[in-house]
């Protein structure tokens, strides 16, 4: 049979093939561990789907997901590896918190929340913006800075939640004292999701898909993405869009920290490892996603149900809850290997 | 060893490089292989040192049917290539790069070969230092390096892909000279080019290629006009530079220093007018382009002024240059000039430098419509760039320019074009010029310089002399000039 | 603290990083960056403990981590060689799943006690003043690591498939060109890389940090193995001394906590962190524009003197590092 390259179905049934072999070796790894594969899968499809509060958990995981998955299609247009996207959700949860405690008692909720939004934003961009710093003027790999400044974010988190913000009595790594509801973001009824949270996640993913397609700048990132030498001899301010990149995920991370903090089914405080890898998860949903803002929105959702739903097996099965982490990591690497034969043995790629 | 080559045929995609070719060269000799860019020469000699598979045909070596199926084969079979720009190691030291593929053992005996690295070079009069690094040497001194370490490595078959196109007059003397001892002590030599004087002063015997075949095989010597008969199929007629009247300054540089790795150059002066063609004449790496990047922005000057228009651009970085009215095209058109991945449609887009947040794709559209109508660009709006051929490609980068420049910086504009290419792409700077643009370019091609520009400046190691006018030097004198005589 | 116990402990503490820092710099050296260190650091020291456990041998325990560092090293090396598929993204990837799957498989064994390396002071040596109690009074691993070290110097510098190493590593179409099979020797580097850097994990779990948990406490540690290799230069004595470097500076950070207990616990763990930003600043920066156009403006002879500190500290790639080969 031959395949035609660059078939839509041959694509997609290579695509199903790849997602089918990553499945079977989850269960193989699912049977050396000791679980039943089909009884491990349900597990995780009822903790994520089980009930509406479950539900409500994956959705709120699902946002701060998609939006750091937006702002990271912009990083990566432009050839980034923005690694230091962790730190970047982090130092937005610190940000909110330390405006949320600094003016909780002083100022309606309403006017905190959207204070605190506005310090996320800023904290995030400007960790961001560090990284493109040092990428740019100190030629320091945007990996090793990203990564650093991860560190560097989190032992700050630390330090935080055991010193100056720590909770009035014991100082816990459990974090902060948790907010009142009131500076919880409002929810339906019934369902502890706020359409809020949900609007901006959904929003800025349709931002960055409009930009990266009809604007100047989203061109821009693209050229310099291809070939950062010849778009600088053409004009392009490569300096200024590549930090512009940087700030605008940045920013989009620090709206991510906020939701954790302030979402309705969140924690409400501040703790350390607040960003629970969901800046990480975010590069993994791009990847399988192929760089796609529409299909980075319902897979950044699988992947949430997933990680929210491989809890249960740690509750229930007294399994490692890594194993919703083996079993992303196994479809990103059944894609990039899918990709890979795709355009080596049929035809040109993209 | 005598050299066969029987009914090559290869084929990438649709294209046909080598169309049942065949070759015969005797030991002992220098056999020119001649033709434009693109007749298929590098292709045919790539299949002989083993780079790239035939789909049909023969190579015998001596009587012997051989299957060249990598160029380590090649070589142990005795057929060396010297590529255009030598395939060495440039952070490596000679003496490793001289080592470095050879049959040497486990623990190479180093001191064997710094001599036997010595007694080569000696040979051919060459200078090379075993310590020195590779990314230190000139092109000439590469060559050279490569030459040797191919005979070390008993090559009898030496092939010489367009040697000629970065060393200056001396270094070809020598070259040559080398060369013809080589033929003398039975070595074949084939030696490739598109340039008709050398292949006539080197060669006993030539073949001519156009469009993948052969069109003839001659002994020399053989008048020009016929050589060129064979190549082109016709003699194209060079249009003469008509003079303009020249207008206002339009770059003034005033005691320019600038600096890079290698070299240092103080009290650059020079005054360029609209409508004025300024030609950068000198061996590669001479300060030439240290000094046109000076002019378009991209190195900045450690003193002295540099004036566009009228106005100081010290300090200001190359996005100002571009906004009064600067362009630079580097001699990269891939590399450092257009985008690959991207569509025509796409490089207007950015090339308009708008201030505007959306992009009107309909606009874009028709203005790229257009623009492949007036450049004579062979392709579509939704194409890649790297699809194009490097003329359509050079045309495309002229295409994004904006229409009205004071200064054109051109680096190489003409490298690797077919004479038709060449002729148009002059076609419209000469355009440009009428109009008002000034234009500064670099060129290796002295029939370039002299026909095209009104000034010359010549470089020899990081020195300029003064600009003369074109019309009033010759061709021998210039070479002399850029082979450092008067310096 | 005593000196001598100083660079004592240094060096026992040493091998783990040691081996991965000479495995990632050969890996490198050929072309491919394996960006799944952190993740198989962490598996293959689980794994070479719970071999370990079963078997009761540490030979054992050493052989299966190997082979685990290199299955994960040649996935990275057929995904990108031959699937053509970013290094960076493949080893990102990795990175996380064998983390994760360290946790997971290592779950039932976390806190139990296990097989260790013992200690094997070199009879006689060990008397001799102050080089004998920190040369030759440790484990077997450590003088392994020195081995190392002066062996892949000796392969890569003295020898001719060295050389060729060299030559891969900086320019892939002129090897190809010399008879080197490029796919071919990167793979096989690529392999022999994970496998020392298999080693290094084993070194963890059954010597330095004996045992397993979750978490297991060296996460971030590969992180610091690419950071040292580019700090090394891609050169095996200089990459070593980054090594030492950094563990000595672990090792410090334990007794400076005791010195000063009013900083908080959390600075010293981090401390690694900011230095490897700084580290490799300085060590790239030599490249940037703006400093060069900084340092044109001093007068010669500081100039000239910072030119050549800067050139000493700088390291560059070899060019043909992360870069595809493609034949035609």
């Amino acid at each position: 049979m031959a395949i035609k390259p660059d078939t839509g179905t041959s694509e997609w049934l290579l695509r199903a093939v790849g997602i089918v072999i990553a499945l079977t070796l989850c269960g193989l790894v699912l049977l050396a561990s000791g679980a039943m594969p089909l009884d491990a899968f349900a597990l995780i499809l009822e903790g994520a789907f089980g009930s509406s509060a479950k539900l409500a958990y994956v959705m709120t995981a699902w946002i701060p997901v998609l939006l750091c998955s937006a702002g990271l299609l912009l990083t990566f247009e432009a050839g980034l590896w923005n690694i230091g996207i962790e730190g970047q959700v982090v130092m937005g949860a610190v940000s909110a918190t330390g405006v949320m405690l600094a003016l909780q008692n002083t100022l309606p909720p309403a006017a905190v929340l959207v204070l605190a939004a506005l310090a996320a934003i800023s904290g995030g961009a400007l960790w961001a913006l560090l990284v493109g710093v040092l990428k740019l003027y100190g030629r320091v790999n945007e990996i090793f800075g990203g990564l650093g400044l991860n560190f560097i974010a989190s032992s700050l988190t630390v330090y935080l939640v055991l010193g100056p913000w720590k909770r009035p009595g014991i100082a816990s790594t459990s974090g902060t004292q948790p907010f009142p509801p009131p500076l919880w973001l409002p929810a339906f009824k019934g369902f502890n999701v706020s359409p809020i949270e949900v609007l901006l996640g959904l929003i800025a993913i349709a931002f960055v898909f409009a930009g990266l397609r009809g604007t100047h700048f989203g061109l821009r990132l693209k050229a310099i993405g291809k070939n950062l030498r010849s778009a600088f001899l053409m004009g392009i301010s490569t300096h200024r869009s590549i930090l512009l990149a940087f700030g605008l995920c940045g920013a989009l991370a620090g709206l991510a920290g906020w939701v954790l903090v302030v979402g309705t089914s969140a924690r409400h405080n501040l703790f350390p490892l607040v960003s629970s890898g969901y800046g990480f998860l975010a590069i993994l949903v791009v990847l399988l996603a192929n760089l796609s803002p529409v299909w980075s929105t319902p897979i950044s959702f699988f992947f949430a149900s997933i990680t929210m739903g491989s809890l249960q097996l740690a509750l229930q099965r007294q399994l490692d809850s890594s194993l919703g982490g083996v079993i992303q990591g196994m479809l990103v690497i059944s894609i990039l290997v899918t990709e890979g034969l795709r355009s080596t043995r049929f035809g040109r790629g993209r | 060893m005598r050299v066969e080559l029987k009914n090559i045929t290869k084929h990438f995609g649709s294209i046909c490089a080598n169309d049942d070719v065949s070759l015969c060269v005797e030991p002992g000799t220098v056999h020119g292989l001649l033709g434009e860019n693109g007749a298929g020469k590098s292709t045919l000699m790539k299949v002989l040192s083993g780079f790239i598979s035939a789909d049909r045909g023969e190579i015998i070596l001596d009587d012997n049917v051989v299957q060249m199926i990598s160029p380590a084969r090649a070589i142990d079979l005795g057929v060396g290539m010297l590529h255009q720009d030598p395939l060495d190691f440039p952070a490596l030291s000679v003496l490793s790069n001289f080592l470095l593929g050879s049959h040497s053992g486990l623990v190479p005996d180093v001191g064997r070969a710094r001599r036997e690295l010595r007694q080569l070079a000696d040979q051919f009069d060459f200078h090379l230092d075993p310590d020195v690094r590779v990314s230190d040497l000139s092109i000439s001194e590469r060559q050279q390096l490569e030459i040797i370490r191919l005979l070390w490595l008993g090559v009898r078959v030496l092939i010489l892909d367009e040697p000629t196109t970065a060393i200056s007059a001396q270094q070809k003397a020598k070259l040559f000279g080398a060369l013809r001892m080589m033929a003398e002590q039975g070595k074949t030599i084939i030696f490739v080019s598109h340039k008709l004087d050398e292949v006539e002063e080197l060669s006993s015997q030539v073949t001519v290629l156009a469009a993948g075949k052969v069109t003839g095989v001659v002994v020399m010597p053989c008048p020009t006009n016929r050589l060129v008969q064979m190549m082109f199929g016709k003699t194209v007629a060079l249009t003469k530079r008509q003079p303009a009247p020249l207008g206002e300054p339009v770059l003034q540089m005033d005691g320019v220093m600038v600096r890079d790795w290698r070299m240092e150059m103080k009290g650059l002066c020079l005054e360029v007018r609209a409508g004025e063609v300024i030609g950068l004449a000198g061996l590669e790496g001479s300060g030439q382009r240290l000094m046109l990047q000076a002019c378009g922005g991209l190195e900045r000057p450690l003193a002295g002024r540099v004036c566009i228009g009228g106005n100081d651009m010290k300090g200001k970085p190359y996005r100002s240059f571009l906004e009064a009215g600067v362009a630079y095209m580097a001699a990269g058109r891939l590399e450092e000039g257009l985008i690959a991945g991207l569509t025509l449609t796409e490089h207007v887009a950015l090339a308009e430098r708008s201030r505007s947040f959306l992009i009107d794709w309909n606009s874009t559209l028709r203005k790229t419509v257009g623009l492949i109508g007036e450049f004579n660009i062979k392709g579509d709006p939704a194409m890649r760039v790297e699809e194009l051929s490097g003329g359509n490609q050079q045309r495309t980068l002229l295409a994004l320019l904006p229409r009205h420049l004071k200064l054109l910086l051109l680096e190489h504009p003409t490298r690797g074009l077919d004479v038709e290419s060449v002729e148009s792409i002059w076609g419209l700077l000469l355009e440009r010029t009428r109009l008002g643009t000034a234009i500064i370019f670099i060129s290796s091609d002295l029939d370039e310089l002299l026909d095209r520009c009104d000034r010359i400046l010549v470089f020899f190691s990081g020195r300029v002399a003064p600009p003369f006018d074109a019309r009033k030097v010759s061709v021998e004198q210039l070479g002399e000039l850029i082979g450092g005589k008067g310096f | 603290m005593d000196t001598v116990v100083l660079i004592s402990s240094v060096l026992a503490a040493s091998p783990p990083i040691i081996f991965a820092v000479m495995g990632e710099t050969i890996t490198e050296k050929a072309g491919i960056i394996n960006l799944s260190i952190d993740g198989s650091i962490l598996l293959t020291a689980m794994v070479a403990f719970v071999a370990a456990l079963k078997t009761g041998s540490t030979l054992v325990g050493f052989a299966v981590g190997m082979i685990a560092g290199a299955l994960v090293a040649l996935i990275i090396a057929f995904v990108s060689l031959t699937l053509h598929q970013p290094q960076v993204a493949v080893g990102f990837v990795l990175t996380l799943l064998c983390r994760d799957m360290a946790y997971v498989f290592g779950n039932p064994y976390a806190h139990v006690p296990g097989p260790q390396v013992s200690h094997t002071p070199v009879p006689g040596l060990v008397k001799l003043p102050v080089v004998g109690p920190i040369l030759f009074d440790q484990d077997f691993l450590v003088y392994l690591s020195l081995l190392a070290v002066v062996l892949i110097w000796a392969y890569m510098f003295k020898m001719h498939p060295g050389l060729k190493l060299q030559g891969l590593g900086e320019r892939p179409e002129a090897a190809f060109a010399r008879g080197v099979d490029v796919t071919r020797m990167r793979y096989i580097y690529t392999v022999v890389g994970g496998a020392l850097i298999g080693l290094g994990g084993a070194s963890f779990s059954l010597m330095v940090k004996p045992g397993w948990a979750r978490p297991y406490g060296i996460e971030g540690t590969g992180w610091i193995v690419l950071a040292i290799v580019i700090f090394g230069g891609w050169r095996p004595m200089r990459a070593a001394v980054g090594a030492y470097l950094f563990v000595a500076l672990q090792t410090l950070a334990n007794t400076l906590q005791s010195i000063m207990p009013y900083v908080p616990t959390q600075l010293f763990p981090t401390l690694p962190f900011p230095l490897m930003i700084l580290t490799l600043l300085l060590v790239t920066v030599g490249n940037a524009e703006w400093v060069n156009r900084a340092l044109g403006h001093l007068p010669n002879n500081p100039r000239r003197a910072l030119v050549r500190t800067l050139k000493t500290l700088q390291s560059s790639p070899p060019a043909g590092l992360g870069t595809i080969f493609k034949k035609e």
